[in-house]
Protein backbone atom coordinates (compact mmCIF):
# COMPACT_ATOMS: atom_id res chain seq x y z
CA UNK A 1 0.00 0.00 0.00
CA UNK A 2 0.77 3.76 -0.71
CA UNK A 3 0.25 6.55 1.85
CA UNK A 4 0.50 10.01 -0.32
CA UNK A 5 -0.46 12.97 2.32
CA UNK A 6 -1.05 16.09 1.32
CA UNK A 7 -1.55 19.56 3.26
CA UNK A 8 -3.85 21.91 2.33
CA UNK A 9 -4.17 24.89 5.02
CA UNK A 10 -5.04 23.02 8.37
CA UNK A 11 -6.48 19.93 6.17
CA UNK A 12 -4.80 16.94 5.50
CA UNK A 13 -5.64 14.74 2.23
CA UNK A 14 -4.42 11.21 2.50
CA UNK A 15 -4.86 9.25 -0.35
CA UNK A 16 -4.30 5.34 -0.37
CA UNK A 17 -3.56 2.97 -2.98
CA UNK A 18 -3.44 -0.74 -2.53
CA UNK A 19 -4.54 -2.72 0.34
CA UNK A 20 -5.65 -1.69 3.42
CA UNK A 21 -5.32 -4.76 5.50
CA UNK A 22 -3.66 -6.32 8.30
CA UNK A 23 -0.17 -5.89 7.20
CA UNK A 24 -0.52 -2.19 6.16
CA UNK A 25 -2.72 -0.62 8.74
CA UNK A 26 0.00 -0.34 11.30
CA UNK A 27 1.60 1.92 8.82
CA UNK A 28 -1.57 4.05 8.57
CA UNK A 29 -1.77 4.20 12.04
CA UNK A 30 1.83 5.38 12.94
CA UNK A 31 1.12 8.00 9.93
CA UNK A 32 -1.93 9.37 11.39
CA UNK A 33 -0.30 9.37 14.65
CA UNK A 34 1.18 13.00 13.57
CA UNK A 35 -1.62 14.03 11.37
CA UNK A 36 -4.24 13.86 14.27
CA UNK A 37 -2.06 16.42 15.97
CA UNK A 38 -2.02 18.93 13.39
CA UNK A 39 -4.91 18.54 11.23
CA UNK A 40 -7.93 20.59 11.96
CA UNK A 41 -10.08 18.19 9.55
CA UNK A 42 -8.80 15.33 7.53
CA UNK A 43 -10.16 13.54 3.83
CA UNK A 44 -9.40 10.05 2.93
CA UNK A 45 -9.13 10.09 -0.96
CA UNK A 46 -10.10 6.05 -1.82
CA UNK A 47 -9.80 6.21 -5.09
CA UNK A 48 -7.16 3.71 -5.98
CA UNK A 49 -8.19 2.01 -2.54
CA UNK A 50 -8.71 -1.59 -3.52
CA UNK A 51 -10.10 -2.60 -0.61
CA UNK A 52 -10.48 -2.76 3.50
CA UNK A 53 -10.28 -5.46 5.73
CA UNK A 54 -11.33 -5.28 9.85
CA UNK A 55 -7.97 -4.05 10.28
CA UNK A 56 -8.04 -0.99 8.80
CA UNK A 57 -11.62 -0.54 10.03
CA UNK A 58 -9.98 -0.11 13.74
CA UNK A 59 -7.91 2.36 12.02
CA UNK A 60 -10.30 4.50 10.54
CA UNK A 61 -12.40 4.20 13.74
CA UNK A 62 -9.70 5.78 16.05
CA UNK A 63 -9.27 8.41 13.49
CA UNK A 64 -12.89 9.22 13.35
CA UNK A 65 -13.36 9.42 17.05
CA UNK A 66 -10.45 11.55 17.21
CA UNK A 67 -10.88 14.07 14.86
CA UNK A 68 -14.83 14.30 16.48
CA UNK A 69 -13.61 17.20 18.30
CA UNK A 70 -12.29 19.36 15.50
CA UNK A 71 -13.19 19.64 12.13
CA UNK A 72 -14.44 16.09 11.24
CA UNK A 73 -13.63 13.39 9.12
CA UNK A 74 -14.23 12.45 5.55
CA UNK A 75 -13.68 9.58 2.81
CA UNK A 76 -14.19 10.21 -0.62
CA UNK A 77 -13.98 8.21 -3.84
CA UNK A 78 -14.48 4.94 -2.15
CA UNK A 79 -15.16 1.44 -4.52
CA UNK A 80 -18.10 -0.75 -4.60
CA UNK A 81 -15.96 -3.25 -2.54
CA UNK A 82 -15.07 -0.80 0.22
CA UNK A 83 -18.77 0.53 0.20
CA UNK A 84 -20.01 -2.86 0.51
CA UNK A 85 -17.82 -3.53 3.60
CA UNK A 86 -19.05 0.01 5.24
CA UNK A 87 -22.36 -1.42 4.42
CA UNK A 88 -22.47 -4.48 6.28
CA UNK A 89 -20.41 -3.13 9.25
CA UNK A 90 -22.55 0.28 9.71
CA UNK A 91 -19.31 2.05 9.12
CA UNK A 92 -21.54 3.76 6.27
CA UNK A 93 -23.89 5.43 9.08
CA UNK A 94 -20.58 6.45 11.16
CA UNK A 95 -19.06 8.09 8.63
CA UNK A 96 -18.83 10.78 6.41
CA UNK A 97 -18.52 9.11 3.34
CA UNK A 98 -18.72 11.37 -0.17
CA UNK B 1 9.25 -20.56 4.68
CA UNK B 2 8.49 -23.99 3.92
CA UNK B 3 5.97 -24.59 0.93
CA UNK B 4 3.84 -27.94 0.03
CA UNK B 5 2.38 -27.98 -3.57
CA UNK B 6 -0.02 -30.87 -3.61
CA UNK B 7 -0.27 -31.57 -7.88
CA UNK B 8 -3.90 -30.45 -9.12
CA UNK B 9 -5.95 -33.58 -9.58
CA UNK B 10 -5.43 -33.05 -13.34
CA UNK B 11 -7.90 -36.24 -14.74
CA UNK B 12 -6.06 -35.77 -18.28
CA UNK B 13 -7.31 -34.31 -21.65
CA UNK B 14 -6.43 -30.58 -22.56
CA UNK B 15 -9.92 -29.91 -20.74
CA UNK B 16 -8.83 -31.07 -17.77
CA UNK B 17 -9.21 -27.94 -15.82
CA UNK B 18 -12.30 -27.32 -16.91
CA UNK B 19 -14.00 -30.69 -16.92
CA UNK B 20 -12.03 -33.04 -14.38
CA UNK B 21 -14.78 -33.87 -11.88
CA UNK B 22 -13.88 -32.91 -8.26
CA UNK B 23 -11.86 -29.89 -10.22
CA UNK B 24 -8.73 -28.71 -8.74
CA UNK B 25 -7.23 -28.86 -5.01
CA UNK B 26 -3.98 -27.65 -4.24
CA UNK B 27 -2.66 -26.61 -0.71
CA UNK B 28 0.51 -24.92 0.70
CA UNK B 29 1.60 -25.25 4.51
CA UNK B 30 3.93 -22.25 5.90
CA UNK B 31 4.34 -20.63 9.42
CA UNK B 32 1.19 -18.99 10.62
CA UNK B 33 2.70 -15.28 11.12
CA UNK B 34 1.34 -11.80 9.68
CA UNK B 35 4.16 -11.66 6.95
CA UNK B 36 2.97 -15.28 5.06
CA UNK B 37 -0.56 -13.47 4.24
CA UNK B 38 1.00 -12.10 1.12
CA UNK B 39 2.67 -15.37 0.40
CA UNK B 40 -1.23 -17.15 1.38
CA UNK B 41 -2.99 -14.50 -1.03
CA UNK B 42 -0.66 -15.20 -4.51
CA UNK B 43 -1.47 -18.61 -3.80
CA UNK B 44 -5.32 -18.65 -3.43
CA UNK B 45 -5.59 -16.16 -6.35
CA UNK B 46 -3.33 -18.44 -8.98
CA UNK B 47 -5.82 -20.86 -8.68
CA UNK B 48 -8.70 -18.84 -8.75
CA UNK B 49 -7.48 -17.03 -11.78
CA UNK B 50 -6.94 -19.93 -13.27
CA UNK B 51 -10.29 -20.84 -13.10
CA UNK B 52 -11.35 -17.23 -14.51
CA UNK B 53 -13.08 -16.28 -11.06
CA UNK B 54 -14.89 -13.01 -11.65
CA UNK B 55 -12.75 -9.72 -9.75
CA UNK B 56 -15.15 -9.14 -7.46
CA UNK B 57 -15.51 -12.37 -5.75
CA UNK B 58 -11.52 -13.10 -6.41
CA UNK B 59 -11.21 -9.59 -4.34
CA UNK B 60 -13.60 -10.64 -1.26
CA UNK B 61 -12.26 -14.03 -0.89
CA UNK B 62 -8.46 -12.22 -0.61
CA UNK B 63 -10.42 -9.37 2.23
CA UNK B 64 -11.46 -13.14 3.86
CA UNK B 65 -7.80 -14.58 3.77
CA UNK B 66 -6.88 -11.32 5.55
CA UNK B 67 -9.00 -11.85 8.04
CA UNK B 68 -8.89 -15.43 8.42
CA UNK B 69 -5.00 -16.17 8.19
CA UNK B 70 -4.41 -12.88 10.61
CA UNK B 71 -6.82 -14.68 13.26
CA UNK B 72 -4.49 -18.07 13.07
CA UNK B 73 -1.24 -15.88 12.96
CA UNK B 74 -2.49 -13.62 16.17
CA UNK B 75 -4.20 -15.72 17.84
CA UNK B 76 -3.83 -19.56 17.54
CA UNK B 77 0.19 -20.68 18.77
CA UNK B 78 0.11 -17.27 20.97
CA UNK B 79 2.42 -16.84 22.64
CA UNK B 80 4.17 -19.48 20.58
CA UNK B 81 4.56 -20.25 17.08
CA UNK B 82 3.52 -22.78 14.54
CA UNK B 83 2.16 -23.37 11.03
CA UNK B 84 -1.22 -23.49 8.90
CA UNK B 85 -2.07 -25.24 5.60
CA UNK B 86 -4.42 -23.38 3.18
CA UNK B 87 -6.23 -25.65 1.03
CA UNK B 88 -8.06 -24.29 -2.12
CA UNK B 89 -10.44 -25.87 -4.04
CA UNK B 90 -12.24 -25.13 -7.51
CA UNK B 91 -15.03 -27.09 -8.48
CA UNK B 92 -16.04 -25.69 -12.26
CA UNK B 93 -19.12 -27.65 -12.41
CA UNK B 94 -21.02 -26.07 -9.85
CA UNK B 95 -18.69 -22.60 -9.98
CA UNK B 96 -18.01 -22.86 -6.56
CA UNK B 97 -14.41 -22.02 -5.04
CA UNK B 98 -13.72 -22.94 -1.44
CA UNK B 99 -10.32 -22.32 0.74
CA UNK B 100 -9.85 -24.27 4.34
CA UNK B 101 -7.76 -22.93 6.90
CA UNK B 102 -6.25 -25.50 9.17
CA UNK B 103 -4.35 -25.27 12.23
CA UNK B 104 -3.27 -27.27 15.31
CA UNK B 105 -3.56 -24.18 17.54
CA UNK B 106 -5.38 -23.79 20.80
CA UNK B 107 -9.42 -24.85 19.69
CA UNK B 108 -11.37 -22.12 18.60
CA UNK B 109 -15.02 -21.43 16.79
CA UNK B 110 -14.73 -17.93 15.00
CA UNK B 111 -18.76 -18.75 14.51
CA UNK B 112 -19.43 -19.27 18.12
CA UNK B 113 -19.12 -15.74 18.79
CA UNK B 114 -22.49 -13.49 18.33
CA UNK B 115 -22.33 -11.17 15.61
CA UNK B 116 -21.45 -7.57 16.62
CA UNK B 117 -23.90 -4.55 17.05
CA UNK B 118 -23.64 -2.72 13.80
CA UNK B 119 -26.01 0.17 14.72
CA UNK B 120 -24.15 1.49 17.30
CA UNK B 121 -22.86 4.87 16.89
CA UNK B 122 -18.85 5.60 17.11
CA UNK B 123 -18.44 6.24 20.60
CA UNK B 124 -20.25 2.73 21.61
CA UNK B 125 -18.39 0.76 18.90
CA UNK B 126 -16.09 -1.91 19.47
CA UNK B 127 -14.27 -3.77 17.01
CA UNK B 128 -13.81 -6.88 17.91
CA UNK B 129 -15.35 -9.56 15.86
CA UNK B 130 -15.99 -7.28 12.90
CA UNK B 131 -13.53 -9.27 10.73
CA UNK B 132 -15.39 -13.06 10.80
CA UNK B 133 -18.72 -10.95 10.70
CA UNK B 134 -17.57 -8.93 7.42
CA UNK B 135 -16.36 -13.12 5.85
CA UNK B 136 -20.00 -14.07 6.97
CA UNK B 137 -22.00 -11.88 4.98
CA UNK B 138 -19.67 -12.08 1.68
CA UNK B 139 -18.81 -15.51 1.50
CA UNK B 140 -21.73 -17.88 0.63
CA UNK B 141 -20.42 -20.23 3.37
CA UNK B 142 -18.73 -20.23 6.05
CA UNK B 143 -18.13 -23.89 8.07
CA UNK B 144 -15.78 -24.59 11.10
CA UNK B 145 -14.58 -28.02 12.54
CA UNK B 146 -12.41 -28.92 15.41
CA UNK B 147 -11.33 -32.84 14.22
CA UNK B 148 -8.45 -34.27 15.39
CA UNK B 149 -6.50 -31.38 17.14
CA UNK B 150 -7.07 -29.48 14.18
CA UNK B 151 -9.09 -26.00 13.82
CA UNK B 152 -10.35 -26.46 10.13
CA UNK B 153 -12.56 -23.39 9.02
CA UNK B 154 -13.92 -23.49 5.02
CA UNK B 155 -15.21 -20.53 3.57
CA UNK B 156 -17.04 -20.81 -0.06
CA UNK B 157 -18.05 -18.56 -2.94
CA UNK B 158 -19.92 -18.78 -5.76
CA UNK B 159 -17.53 -17.76 -9.04
CA UNK B 160 -19.97 -17.39 -11.74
Amino acid sequence: MTINKTKNGNEVIIALEGRLDTATSPMLEAELKDVLQEADSLVFDFAKLEYISSAGLRVLLSSHKAMLAKGGMKVTNINDIVREVFEITGFADILTIE
Amino acid sequence: MKRMLSAPFDLGGTDAGVSAPGGTVREMTCEAKVENIPAVTDFVNAVLEEAGCPMKAQIQIDMAIDELFANIAQYAYAPGAGQATVRVAVDPEVKMASVTFVDSGAPFDPLAKPDPNVSLPAQERAIGGLGIYLVKQTMDAVDYAYTDGRNELTIQKRIG
